[in-house]
């Protein structure tokens, strides 16, 4: 193998798994350590800086960077990383002095945002500090889109997500609320430097099954019906509730029914359990709230008698695989199966909607109705015309909105200063060392044993009679500190200099983690088998050095490695050190 | 500084016969500098032994005084273990091994405690043939009193300080062969390669196995000009048969190419396969051992390696004839058989 070129920043960054697996790229063991030195309000600023919206998806967020942690490879469960950020949020003083200075004299660029959701007010956040005049249209009254539409108050508290999005109205931005813009060319028209569409994906699926016109009244889109009860038009619901899907909508539905007088309360998905789209400990709250999820149901008609909804019937299917892993659900010939319902809440998927995009705004759709857009530059074929979050590339999540905010926010820089969109500002990176003396660091090199811990919850017949309670109440500041201490500071880099190096095998001999072999070289995968312990997982890289003098090379698997220093304590020549590594996206400007 | 060890190991780590992990054969966090080659050494003594499969709690490690004695700490915390008076670990390990004959014993020894206060000692061991694994880890000073010349130290070798030893070394490999020891290796701490399995061969002989062990010491002897420095000892290693141990009914793999090996059986059944040895050497004859020693020493150079082995001897317990069973297991009525009998053995004085 090649020697590691630890000069590219995206070696160290790979290393860092939570970090490289969050879409906004947040410095996550970065703000660990200062949530563990009870340094809450830097903490949440790291966040704020690089996620935008900390206290919201230190609650609601998909956590990509969990399933990723390292922690997870040596024990049965990774970091709370995301409940760790809410614990930042919580606990912080007033940050409004650290948020950045609007200067009093704007660039003269006027940038219209389209939609008040997660990517709309990143591209805000981003561009008002330079000077930008932002305008914001939403057809809802207050910011914040899919996230105060669709997001319950129980998983969310209002005050919560109106703090954070007021963070970034009070930036200066123009706010044109109960505005539904139905026509793009209108907009173009006023003459804006630059227009940010970031409508999402609004159109909950509908389903059509026999029955449903004579349902209709008590048939309702799943999205729909969470902004109506957000917005306060609805407050009950039926004792007898179905709930079809099976991807967080469909729990936030189910969950917020129980609350609204839904007493039997059943979801019915077609996949199998485990296949569901919802996110594990979403299922999990389902399921805590008495709520059974039967899955392998494919929903076959709703029943309705005298002029009313009874229930519906399903077709009972199992999961069946072929050669390429694709899945198709088979009916298991069972005579259909009859569930009562009051109401049905259709929570099957939402799909993006354009309707107010004409023809000659120069905006060109795809087969499938989405509109044509780069991904790298988030530029449509209208170059003034900027795409991001669900509206850009379909429905994903808030935290992928934010790092689509982020880059759009880029090009509308670049646009607007007439220079290349293809040319992206380089990441800012740093590494320095982690030493303080022979055998010390200035991090937390300690790895504990302690297993996760779980977030308390508030009372469950409290929060099952008002959806505004909170269900999770928040690690309080010692859990807190236990579970930050968890992490493995994977930012702090093992660096290697081989002209030091003596080949003494003391790191060798100290790895409790048996990462580090010396050997001579190969290829790669003839060289991976051949490690002190094989390097199996070729998601992660191996690090090599230039030639020893023995004709050998380190080589050091990335995979299990707890960062606990031990290789450099034990190092008589520094030939290993542990740097800390700072990786963060560049942001417009 | 760091004193704990994480407790994680990596989870994919392979398991031997027992199906224990090298977790279990670690001992505690190495208090002595960092580099040392005494660390290594004791690296390769897990391995070896994790290799070997033997259960820890039927090993005895036994060591005397210095920076080598303090190793058996930090390697099989789970065994026996006796940290003895300066330079008499081969009594007490042949006190214990009278006692009971059914473990492994290890002794672990330095050029300080072997070649200077316990040399009186290290020679009987040898001449009784005592069934152990004597291990000494030579660096070729006195670490633990700030690095002076120990009696290893070859002459003209520049301490850290610039002074050259003026004395001749004591050439503990050939004090061995001479003694008689059954069972004879030199190797190098950075070398696992060759170390791991002479420290498998050495743990499966019966009798007294020797092996001298080059471990440099990286805060008093490891300056240019010294001899036991891990550049030196680079730069002078002799090309030496590489061993490979081949446990009792494992299918017989070499790492090299050559087909010119030579098989050693031991009397445990157990086969040692020495490359390129046929061309050299004799591993059976003692007299080429001391011929190869003397050579590579006049051309300046370190011999590794096997150097001597007698696959079969008698070790001290059949010279003497003692009991086959260890001391705790007989019952009093066999140690103390009663005064019958002993009317009986002194009606036979008669």
């Amino acid at each position: 193998m090649k020697p590691t070129d630890i000069k590219d920043p995206e070696y160290f960054h790979k290393v860092v798994d939570c970090q490289y697996a969050c879409p906004a790229h947040t410095p996550v063991p970065e703000y660990i350590r200062l949530i563990a030195e009870g340094k809450y309000s830097e903490a949440y600023m790291v966040n704020w800086e690089s996620n935008v919206f900390p206290g919201i998806l230190g609650r609601t967020c998909d956590r990509p960077c969990e399933p990723a942690c390292r922690r997870g490879r040596i024990e049965e469960e990774p970091v709370a990383i995301c409940r760790l950020k809410r614990v930042a949020a919580d606990n912080k003083d007033d940050v409004k002095a650290y948020m950045p200075k609007i200067p009093s004299k704007g660039n003269g660029k006027k940038v219209a945002l389209i939609g008040g959701g997660p990517s709309a007010l990143t591209v805000a956040r981003d561009l008002a500090p330079l000077g930008y005049e932002i305008h914001l249209y939403d057809d809802q009254n207050a910011g914040g889109g899919m996230m105060r539409s669709q997001i319950p108050s129980f998983r969310l508290p209002t005050d919560v997500l109106n703090e954070e999005v007021n963070y970034i109205l009070d930036m200066g931005v123009h706010t044109h609320f109960n505005t539904y813009v139905s026509s793009l060319q209108e907009i173009l028209d006023k003459g804006y430097d630059a227009v940010f569409i970031g409508t999402g994906a609004p159109r909950g699926r509908n389903i059509d099954l026999p029955g449903r016109k004579e349902a209709a009244a008590n048939v309702h889109i799943g999205i729909e019906w969470l902004a109506s009860v957000a917005f306060e038009h609805t407050s009950k619901i039926g004792k007898k509730v179905i709930v079809l899907g099976g991807g967080n909508t469909a729990m936030d539905c189910c969950r917020t029914s129980r609350r609204l007088g839904g007493e039997e309360v059943k979801v019915l998905v077609r996949s199998p359990f485990a296949e569901m789209k919802a996110s594990p400990w979403e299922k999990e709250d389902a399921l805590h709230e008495d709520i059974p999820i039967l899955d392998n149901h494919v929903p076959k008609s709703f029943i309705v008698k005298q002029g009313k909804l009874v229930g519906m019937t399903f077709d009972k299917v199992h999961a069946v695989y072929d050669n390429k892993g694709k899945r198709s659900l088979v009916s298991t010939n069972e005579p259909e199966v009859f569930v009562e319902a009051d109401d049905v809440l259709v929570a099957i998927g939402q799909q993006n909607s354009f309707p107010w995009i004409e023809q000659s705004t120069d905006v060109k759709f795809d087969e499938w109705g989405m509109p044509v857009v780069d991904k790298l530059t988030h530029q449509s074929s209208n170059a003034n015309v900027f795409f991001g979050g669900d509206a850009a590339f379909g429905p994903k999540n808030v935290i992928t909105a934010v790092a689509q905010g982020h880059q759009a926010a880029i090009s509308i820089d670049l646009h607007c200063q007439e220079k290349d969109l293809t040319q992206r500002p380089a990441p800012f990176t740093n590494l320095v060392s982690q030493k303080m003396g022979i055998h010390e660091w200035s991090y937390d090199n300690d790895v504990v044993n302690d297993l996760r811990f779980a977030v308390p919850h508030a009372d469950k017949k409290v929060y099952l009679s008002d959806r505004k309670v909170e269900v999770e109440l928040g690690f309080d500041v010692q859990t807190a500190v236990k579970e930050a201490q968890r992490c493995l500071n994977c930012d702090v880099q093992t660096v290697f200099e081989a002209n030091r190096c003596i080949e003494c095998d003391a790191c060798v001999d100290i790895c409790p983690t048996s990462c580090i072999t010396f050997t001579v070289n190969s290829e790669e995968e003839e060289l991976r088998p051949r490690l002190k312990v094989p390097a199996i997982n070729i998601t992660q890289d191996l690090y090599v050095s230039t030639s020893l003098p023995t004709a050998r090379v380190m080589v050091k698997d990335e995979d299990v490695c707890l960062h606990c220093g031990l290789c450099a304590e034990r190092c008589p020549t520094s030939a290993w050190d542990m740097q800390q590594f700072l990786y963060n996206v560049t942001k417009a400007g | 500084m760091t004193y704990i060890r994480p407790q994680f190991r990596h989870p994919a780590l392979p398991k031997n016969d027992l199906g224990y992990t090298s977790k279990e054969y670690e001992g505690a966090l190495s208090t002595l500098c960092a580099g040392c080659g005494h660390d290594s050494i004791s690296g390769s003594i897990i391995q070896a032994c994790y290799e070997l499969s033997i259960a820890p709690h039927r090993i005895a490690k036994l060591s005397g005084i210095g920076c080598s004695s303090k190793t058996p700490t930090y390697f099989l915390g789970n065994s026996h273990g006796f940290n003895s008076v300066h330079g008499r670990m081969p009594s007490v390990a042949t006190g214990a091994n009278m006692a009971n004959r059914d473990l492994v014993y290890l002794g672990v020894s330095g050029d300080g405690d072997t070649a200077s206060i316990g040399m009186g000692q290290f020679v009987h061991a040898i001449r009784r043939n005592l069934n152990m694994l004597y291990i000494v880890m030579n660096n070729g000073c006195y670490g633990l009193t700030k690095g002076q010349d120990s009696a290893t130290a070859d002459e003209g070798s520049k301490s850290k300080a610039g002074s050259v030893n003026p004395f001749q070394p004591i050439d503990l490999a050939g004090l061995a062969l001479e003694l008689g020891a059954t069972f004879v290796a030199q190797s190098f701490s950075g070398d696992k390669e060759q170390l791991v399995p002479l420290i498998k061969e050495g743990l499966s002989h019966n009798g007294f196995a020797f092996i001298n062990v080059i471990s440099p010491c990286v805060t008093f002897n490891n300056n240019p000009g010294s001899t036991k420095s891990y550049d030196y000892v680079r730069e002078h290693l002799e090309a030496s048969p590489a061993p490979d141990f081949v446990p009792t009914k494992k299918e017989i793999k070499t790492r090299y190419a050559s087909g010119t090996g030579t098989d050693i059986r031991m009397h445990d059944g157990t086969s040692i396969r020495l490359e390129k040895m046929a061309h050299d050497r004799n591993p059976y004859s003692r007299l080429e051992a001391m011929n190869a020693l003397q050579n590579s020493r006049n051309k300046n150079e370190i011999l590794t390696g096997l150097l001597f082995v007698q696959p079969v001897s008698d070790d001290l317990h059949q010279t003497i004839q003692s009991s086959d069973k260890p001391l705790n297991s007989l019952g009093k009525d066999v140690l103390c058989p009663g005064s019958s009998t002993l009317a009986t053995i002194n009606a036979d004085l008669r």
